[in-house]
C-alpha cells in the first residue's frame, strides 16, 4: 500500500497537477485577447510589465494594498493561513528527506520542526476562523456552497493528518495514509477547482496590473495605488 | 410572442422604429412586450463562444467567494448591507449562471440579469480594485450588458440612446446643421460681452479640435459659449466639427457594441479630416471613457489610443493654467469650503488624479479645498452612473444608492461641489433635490469664467473705459 500510494499514485498525482497548471496557464495566457480584453498587451510592454508587478507585489505583502489595509483582521487570518498552506509543504524537513531518498536532491532547505508545528497549527486555526467567518458573515455566506466548504477542508486535511503523524497519536499508519492521500487530492484538484488560484492569483493579479498600467491608470504619475 | 414589435433583439436604425418607441411614454409597452421576449439561446452560446475568454471565464470561476468586495460597492452600503449587492454574488447570479449554462437560460434570468446590470451596478470598477485576484465585476457587467442587449433585454431609454447614436452619430437627435447652428447662434449672443469670439466649424489643421456632449448643444447651449470663451481668452487655435461633435456613447451604457464602434468612428474620422493636433474633450466622464479609453479598442487601433493626443477638459485646463494661458485672479478664489467629484471614469479609469487636484491649488483659496472620503481612485460613484441617471425603472434604485455619496459630501462641510462630468452633475443636482443637503455643485467652466483674469485687448471697448475710471 505505502508503496502504492508513494509510488505509481504519487506520479499521477504529480503528473495531473503539473500538467493541469501547465494546461491551465497556457490556456488562460492564449485566451487573452487584446480587443476584447480591451487591452494593449504587446504595444507597451514596459507599461504591462511595470503595473503587472506592482499589482502582483502590493498584493503579497501583508497589508500591502488599500484592499488588505481595507480588512485588518481578516488580512492577518489570511496571511497566517496561507504562510503555513504554502511554506510547510515545501520545507518540511520530513519532505526533504523523501526528496533526497527519491531523486538525491540534498540541497533543499528546510525549516525547523518548532517552526513547521507553528505554522501547521496556525493554519488550523485560522482555517476555523475562516470557516465560521463563511458561516456567519451574511456577505460571505450568500457566496458559499458545499463546494468552497469542501475546498476549505480539503486544503486542511494534509495539516490536520500530517500533525497526528508527526507527534505520534494513536494508529500512526492511518494517519500516514490519510496524510499522503488528502496531499495527493488536494493537488489532484488544484488545477480543476477555484484552488487554482495557487497560480492564478499570479495571472489574474498580473492581468488587471497590465490593464492599469497599460490603459486604466497611464496618466497617474506612480500608476495605480493599489 | 418570439419578438416584439419594440422590444426584440433587433437595434433601432430608422427614424420610424425611433419614432415609435418614443410614442411608448415610458416604455409600457415596451416592458410588457419584453415579459414575452424569447431568449435566443443558440446566439447567446454563440456570442458567447466568440467573446467570453480565458479572462472573464478564469475571474468568474477563481472566484475565492471571499466577500472582501462587499464593502466596496456603494450600493451594497446604500441598502444595509443587503447582501445580495455584494458585487461577486450580483455578477455570478447574473452572468455566471448564463456562462455556466452556456446561454441556457429563460426570459426571467435574462430579466434579472437586466435589473442587475443597470439597477444594480454602474460599472464604477471600485469593487474590481478591492478583490484580492483583481476581479473586476465592472468589466464583467458591461459584459453582461452586451450579452442582455443582443437578446433585447435593455432598459427603453437606452434603446432608444443607442437608436439615437446609430441615426443621428449623437446621443440626442441633434443634426450637423443643428448643431453648427448652435455655435453660430452662441457666438452672435456673446458678441457684446466678447467682441470678436469666434467658434470655428471645420477648421483644418488647428491645435485643438473640441467635441462636446449632445446634451450641450440640445439643452445647455452655454456651456459650448463659456468653453468658447476660455478658449478665446487663452488664445488658443481651436475648431470644432461639424459631424463627429458628439463624444458621448449611450451605445457603451447599453452595451450596443456595434453602435458604440460607429459612435467613435465617427469621431475618428473627423480627426483624420481635419488634422487637429489635439483633440480636446468636454466634462464629461463617459464620453471620455468611450471616446479615448475604450473607442480605441472597439475601433481596433492596436496602440490602444485615439489617432491624436485627446485630452480630457482637466487636462486642458490643467495645463492652461500652467502655462499661464490662463491667469486667476487671487481675490476671486473660491473661499468658502469646498469639495470635488472624482469622476470613475477618468480618474480611476484613467489616471487623473493629480491633474484635477492641480486645477484645484489654483482656482481655490488654500485651506479651503475638503477631500472626500475616499477619494481618488478610490472614491465612490456619485450613483448615477452607467446610465443610471437616465433610466426611468430603477430610479428608486438610483435614489437610495445617492445615499453614500450624500454621506460623503456631508462629511466634507463643503457647501459647493466642484463635478466636473455630465453624470456625476446631474447625480448631484438629483440628489440635492431628493435630499436637501443645502449644496451647490458646478463644471468648472462657470467657476473659471468668474475669476479668469481677462485680458485689456480682449475687453469690449466701453468696459474698459469704465474700468480705468
Ligand atoms: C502563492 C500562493 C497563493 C496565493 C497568492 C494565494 C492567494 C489567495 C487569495 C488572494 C485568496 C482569496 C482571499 C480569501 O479567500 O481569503 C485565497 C483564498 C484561498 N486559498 Fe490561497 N493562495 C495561494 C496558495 C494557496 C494554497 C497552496 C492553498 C491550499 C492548498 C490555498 C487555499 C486557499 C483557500 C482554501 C482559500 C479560500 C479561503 C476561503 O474559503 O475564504 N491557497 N488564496
Ligand atoms: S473579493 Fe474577489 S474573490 Fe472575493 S468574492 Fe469578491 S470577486 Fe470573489
Ligand atoms: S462596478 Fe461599482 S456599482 Fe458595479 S458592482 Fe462594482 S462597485 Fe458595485
Ligand atoms: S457618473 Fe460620475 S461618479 Fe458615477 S460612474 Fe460615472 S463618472 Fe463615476
Amino acid at each position: 500500500m505505502y508503496q502504492f500510494i508513494t509510488g505509481p499514485l504519487l506520479w499521477l498525482t504529480f503528473i495531473i497537477f503539473f500538467g493541469g497548471l501547465a494546461f491551465r496557464v497556457v490556456w488562460y495566457i492564449r485566451g487573452l485577447d487584446w480587443r476584447l480584453d480591451r487591452v494593449a498587451y504587446r504595444a507597451y510592454p514596459a507599461l504591462g510589465l511595470k503595473g503587472a508587478l506592482s499589482s502582483i507585489i502590493h498584493w503579497l505583502i501583508p497589508y500591502g494594498s488599500h484592499g488588505w489595509r481595507a480588512k485588518p483582521l481578516y488580512t492577518l487570518v489570511f496571511f497566517i493561513f496561507h504562510a503555513g498552506l504554502v511554506v510547510v509543504p515545501l520545507f518540511l524537513a520530513g519532505h526533504a528527506v523523501l526528496l533526497d531518498e527519491r531523486w538525491g536532491i540534498s540541497w533543499w532547505p528546510t525549516i525547523s520542526m518548532a517552526l513547521a508545528d507553528t505554522l501547521t497549527i496556525g493554519v488550523m486555526v485560522t482555517a476555523v476562523i475562516i470557516l465560521v467567518r463563511r458561516l456567519v458573515l451574511p456577505e460571505v455566506r450568500i457566496l458559499t456552497t458545499f463546494y468552497d466548504i469542501f475546498l476549505i477542508l480539503v486544503s486542511v486535511a494534509p495539516f490536520v493528518t500530517g500533525f497526528l503523524v508527526v507527534h505520534q497519536v494513536r494508529d500512526y499508519t492511518f494517519w500516514l495514509y490519510a496524510h499522503i492521500l488528502s496531499g495527493e487530492l488536494l493537488l489532484v484538484l488544484i488545477p480543476f477547482t477555484k484552488l487554482f488560484h495557487v497560480v492564478g492569483f499570479f495571472l489574474s493579479r498580473g492581468q488587471i496590473g497590465m490593464d492599469f498600467g497599460i490603459k486604466r491608470a497611464w496618466k497617474s504619475r506612480k500608476g495605480f495605488a493599489w | 410572442m418570439p419578438e416584439g414589435t419594440l422590444c426584440n433583439r433587433q437595434p433601432v436604425t430608422t427614424k420610424e422604429q425611433l419614432d415609435a418607441l418614443l410614442a411608448d411614454k415610458t416604455g409600457k409597452i415596451y416592458y410588457e412586450e419584453m415579459q414575452h421576449l424569447e431568449v435566443d439561446t443558440e446566439k447567446l452560446a454563440e456570442t458567447l463562444q466568440a467573446t467570453c475568454k480565458s479572462r472573464l471565464r478564469t475571474w468568474l470561476e477563481i472566484c475565492a467567494h471571499c466577500g472582501l468586495c462587499a464593502d466596496s460597492c456603494f450600493f451594497y452600503l446604500a441598502n444595509g448591507k443587503d447582501p445580495t449587492q455584494v458585487p461577486a454574488y450580483k455578477i455570478q447570479s447574473t452572468l455566471g449562471e448564463i456562462v455556466r449554462k452556456n446561454g441556457q437560460v429563460d426570459n426571467a434570468h435574462m430579466r434579472y440579469c437586466m435589473d442587475v446590470a443597470w439597477g444594480k451596478c454602474t460599472c464604477c470598477n471600485r469593487c474590481g480594485t478591492f478583490c484580492p485576484y483583481g476581479i473586476d465585476m465592472g468589466v464583467m457587467f458591461s459584459y453582461l450588458r452586451g450579452l442582455c442587449f443582443s437578446q433585447g433585454f435593455v432598459p427603453w431609454e437606452l434603446k432608444i440612446g443607442s437608436g439615437m447614436h446609430r441615426i443621428f452619430r449623437a446621443q440626442m437627435d441633434v443634426t450637423p446643421e443643428d448643431f453648427v447652428e448652435t455655435c453660430e447662434w452662441m457666438c452672435e449672443e456673446q458678441q457684446d460681452e466678447w467682441p470678436g469670439l469666434e467658434i470655428p466649424v471645420d477648421k483644418v489643421g488647428a491645435d485643438i479640435l473640441y467635441t462636446c456632449n449632445a446634451r450641450e448643444p440640445k439643452h445647455y447651449p452655454e456651456d459650448i459659449a463659456e468653453a468658447a470663451i476660455l478658449f478665446h481668452i487663452a488664445g488658443e487655435d481651436w475648431t470644432v466639427p461639424s459631424e463627429g461633435w458628439d463624444q458621448t456613447s449611450l451605445t457603451m451604457f447599453a452595451g450596443d457594441w456595434e453602435g458604440a464602434r460607429l459612435q467613435v468612428e465617427g469621431i475618428y474620422k473627423a480627426i483624420e479630416r481635419l488634422k487637429p493636433k489635439r483633440v480636446l474633450g468636454t466634462e464629461c466622464g463617459h464620453a471620455h471613457r468611450a471616446t479615448v479609453i475604450e473607442g480605441p479598442y472597439w475601433v481596433g487601433r492596436e496602440d490602444g489610443r485615439p489617432p491624436v493626443p485627446y485630452l480630457h477638459y482637466t487636462e486642458w485646463v490643467a495645463e492652461a493654467l500652467r502655462t499661464g494661458k490662463l491667469k486667476i485672479d487671487p481675490a476671486k478664489r473660491i473661499k468658502e469650503p469646498v469639495t470635488l467629484q472624482d469622476s470613475c471614469n477618468y480618474i480611476r479609469n484613467y489616471g487623473l488624479k493629480e491633474v484635477t487636484r492641480e486645477i484645484i491649488s489654483y482656482i481655490v483659496e488654500p485651506g479651503y479645498f475638503v477631500e472626500m472620503e475616499p477619494c481618488k481612485e478610490y472614491n465612490f460613484c456619485c450613483g448615477g452612473g452607467g446610465g443610471l441617471n437616465g433610466i426611468g425603472i430603477y430610479r428608486q434604485w438610483r435614489n437610495i444608492g445617492f445615499k453614500v455619496k450624500r454621506d460623503q459630501i456631508k462629511a466634507t462641510g463643503a457647501k459647493l461641489v466642484i463635478a466636473p462630468c455630465h453624470n456625476c452633475w446631474d447625480a448631484i443636482r438629483d440628489m440635492e433635490e431628493i435630499y436637501e443637503l443645502g449644496i451647490r455643485w458646478s463644471f468648472l467652466k462657470p467657476l473659471l469664467l468668474k475669476m479668469v483674469i481677462i485680458p485689456e485687448h480682449l475687453k469690449p471697448k466701453e468696459e474698459a473705459e469704465e474700468e480705468e475710471e
